[in-house]
C-alpha cells in the first residue's frame, strides 16, 4: 500500500470509523446543545472544523518542539489548553478584521469551542497515536468533519423530532439522546470499513 | 522540585508569550467600531423580532448607521424610538401611525360551523390543506396557533378557537400576520378601533350557512353609518378609517355583531340565534 492510499484511508477512518462523537464520545456537549437547527449545526460544526486543524498544527509544534526538548511532556494538557485558548481568541480577532462575514457566520460559535473536548481530544490524541506533522493535522481536520457530519445528520433528526408525536415524558432531551444512541448504533456499521 | 519549578517556568513564559501575541494582535486587527451603533441599538425594541427585515437588533443598527435601513422600520420602537434615532443619524424622518395585529375573525368555536374533528398535527397551514380547514369558513381563523408559534412576546393564545392578542404584550411586529395561512390577522392602524371583525365576502347565504357572526353585507350599518364612512363590496361591509369618527353605531346595530368597536366594548350582548 502505498503513502496516498494510506493517508485517504486515514481520512475515511477519521471521518466515518473513528468517528469523534459515535465512538469517541468526544464533543458531545456542543453535539446535543446547538444541533436543534440544521443552519446553526453547520455554523458550529464549520467553527470546529477550523479550529481543530490549526490546533492540532499548533499543539504538535508546542509538544515536540518545546516540551519534548525540555523534558516537561507531562504538562502535555494544560500546553494544549494554553494553547488552544489562546489560538481560538487569535483567530477571532483574525477574523473579525479580515473576514466580517465569516466572523459573523461563526459568531458566538468560536468563542464556546475554547472549551469543546473534541479540541483539546484530538491535540492528546495525536500525541498518544504518535502520528507526524501531516498526520496529526490530518487527524484534526478530518475528525473533525466528522463532527460536522454527526451535527448536521442529527440536526436534521431533531428538526423532523420537532413535528413527531412523542409521548410527553420523552420530549426534548430524552429523545434526542435515544436518536443520538440509535445514530452511533448506526455508526458502528462501518467499523469494519478501514 | 526542581522539575515542577522548571515546569512552572516555562508554563509561565509560554502564557506570557501567548499574553504577549494577543496583545499585539488586539492592536493590529482592532476594528473600530463607529459609536452610533450603540446608541441606535439603544433606542430599540430589543426583542429581536425581525420586523425590520434584519436578523436583529444589531444588525438592524448596524444597517441604520450605514444608511441601508431607514430610522422608522422598527415597529416595536414605534414613533418615539424613530425620533431618536433620526435625531442621533441627523436626519429627518416621516413616521408612520403604528399599526397593530386584528384578528378579523369573529367565528369562535360554537359560531363558526365546523366542517370536522381535527385531530391531527397542530398547524394552521396543515389543517388548512386538509379539505380547508376544520371550519366551514374559508375565511376563518383555524385556531391552531401558527401566529401563537411566530409570536416571540407570547402575547397570542387560543382561546375558544380563536386566536387572541394580548395588546399589553405586543409589541406590533406583524410576523403573526405574516404566519398566518388564510391571511386573518391584519395590521391596521391603532386608532382604527372600529372595526369588522369578518373578512367573509360570500353572499348571504354562504356566508350564513357557514358562520354565525359572519358579514352578510345586509347594509344596516350603512344605513346607520351618519358618517358615509360604511361601503358594501362584494357582500361585505368596508369601513373607511379616513371618514370614520369611531362613533361605534355600526357596531351596535350589526344583526351578525360581526363589527367589533374597541371603545365601547361592543358587541356585548349574546348573540341572539
Amino acid at each position: 500500500m502505498n503513502e496516498i492510499t494510506k493517508m485517504l484511508l486515514f481520512m475515511v477512518s477519521c471521518v466515518l470509523t473513528n468517528n469523534f462523537i459515535f465512538s469517541k464520545f468526544l464533543g458531545c456537549c456542543p453535539f446535543l446543545g446547538v444541533s436543534n437547527k440544521v443552519e446553526t449545526a453547520a455554523s458550529m460544526g464549520l467553527a470546529v472544523t477550523f479550529v481543530m486543524t490549526i490546533a492540532s498544527l499548533f499543539s504538535y509544534m508546542v509538544y515536540h518542539w518545546l516540551l519534548v526538548p525540555l523534558k516537561i511532556t507531562f504538562m502535555q494538557t494544560i500546553a494544549f489548553i494554553l494553547v488552544i485558548a489562546a489560538l481560538v481568541q487569535f483567530v477571532e480577532m483574525f477574523l473579525k478584521k479580515a473576514s466580517p462575514s465569516l466572523h459573523g457566520a461563526l459568531g458566538i460559535y468560536l468563542p464556546l469551542i475554547t472549551t469543546n473536548c473534541a479540541v483539546l481530544g484530538v491535540a492528546t490524541l495525536n500525541v498518544s497515536e504518535n502520528y507526524n506533522l501531516i498526520y496529526s493535522v490530518l487527524n484534526g481536520a478530518f475528525s473533525a468533519i466528522g463532527f460536522l457530519v454527526a451535527i448536521v445528520l442529527m440536526a436534521g433528526v431533531r428538526e423532523r423530532l420537532e413535528n413527531a408525536k412523542i409521548p410527553e415524558c420523552m420530549k426534548g432531551f430524552p429523545i434526542s439522546l435515544v436518536s443520538a444512541g440509535l445514530m452511533a448504533i448506526a455508526f458502528m456499521g462501518f467499523s469494519g470499513l478501514v | 522540585m526542581m522539575n515542577i519549578l522548571f515546569a512552572a517556568v516555562v508554563l509561565s513564559a509560554l502564557g506570557l508569550a501567548f499574553g504577549l501575541i494577543l496583545t499585539f494582535a488586539e492592536k493590529k486587527f482592532r476594528v473600530d467600531v463607529d459609536e452610533r451603533i450603540a446608541e441606535v441599538r439603544a433606542c430599540l425594541g430589543g426583542a429581536n423580532c425581525g420586523a425590520c427585515g434584519y436578523a436583529g437588533c444589531d444588525n438592524f443598527a448596524e444597517a441604520v448607521v450605514k444608511g441601508e435601513a431607514k430610522p422608522n422600520s422598527c415597529p416595536p420602537a414605534g414613533e418615539k424610538g424613530a425620533k431618536e434615532i433620526a435625531a442621533i443619524m441627523g436626519v429627518e424622518t416621516s413616521v408612520e401611525e403604528m399599526k397593530v395585529p386584528r384578528v378579523l375573525c369573529s367565528g369562535r368555536a360554537g359560531v363558526a360551523f365546523s366542517r370536522y374533528r381535527y385531530d391531527g398535527y397542530r398547524n394552521c397551514a396543515v389543517a388548512d390543506g386538509l379539505a380547508g380547514g376544520p371550519k366551514m369558513c374559508r375565511f376563518s381563523c383555524i385556531g391552531l396557533g401558527d401566529c401563537m408559534d411566530h409570536c416571540v412576546m407570547g402575547a397570542i393564545s387560543i382561546v375558544d378557537g380563536l386566536a387572541v392578542i394580548d395588546y399589553d404584550k405586543c409589541i406590533s411586529c406583524g410576523e403573526c400576520a405574516k404566519h398566518c395561512p388564510r391571511g386573518a390577522i391584519q395590521m391596521m392602524p391603532v386608532s382604527q378601533t372600529v372595526y369588522v371583525n369578518c373578512r367573509n365576502t360570500d353572499n348571504a347565504r354562504e356566508a350564513k350557512s357557514v358562520c354565525m357572526s359572519a358579514c352578510i353585507g345586509c347594509g344596516r350599518c350603512k344605513r346607520e353609518c351618519k358618517y358615509d364612512a360604511i361601503y358594501i363590496e362584494n357582500f361585505f361591509a368596508h369601513i373607511d378609517p379616513e371618514k370614520c369618527t369611531r362613533c361605534g353605531a355600526c357596531a351596535s346595530v350589526c344583526p351578525c355583531t360581526a363589527i367589533k368597536d374597541l371603545i365601547n366594548g361592543l358587541p356585548h350582548r349574546p348573540n341572539f340565534y
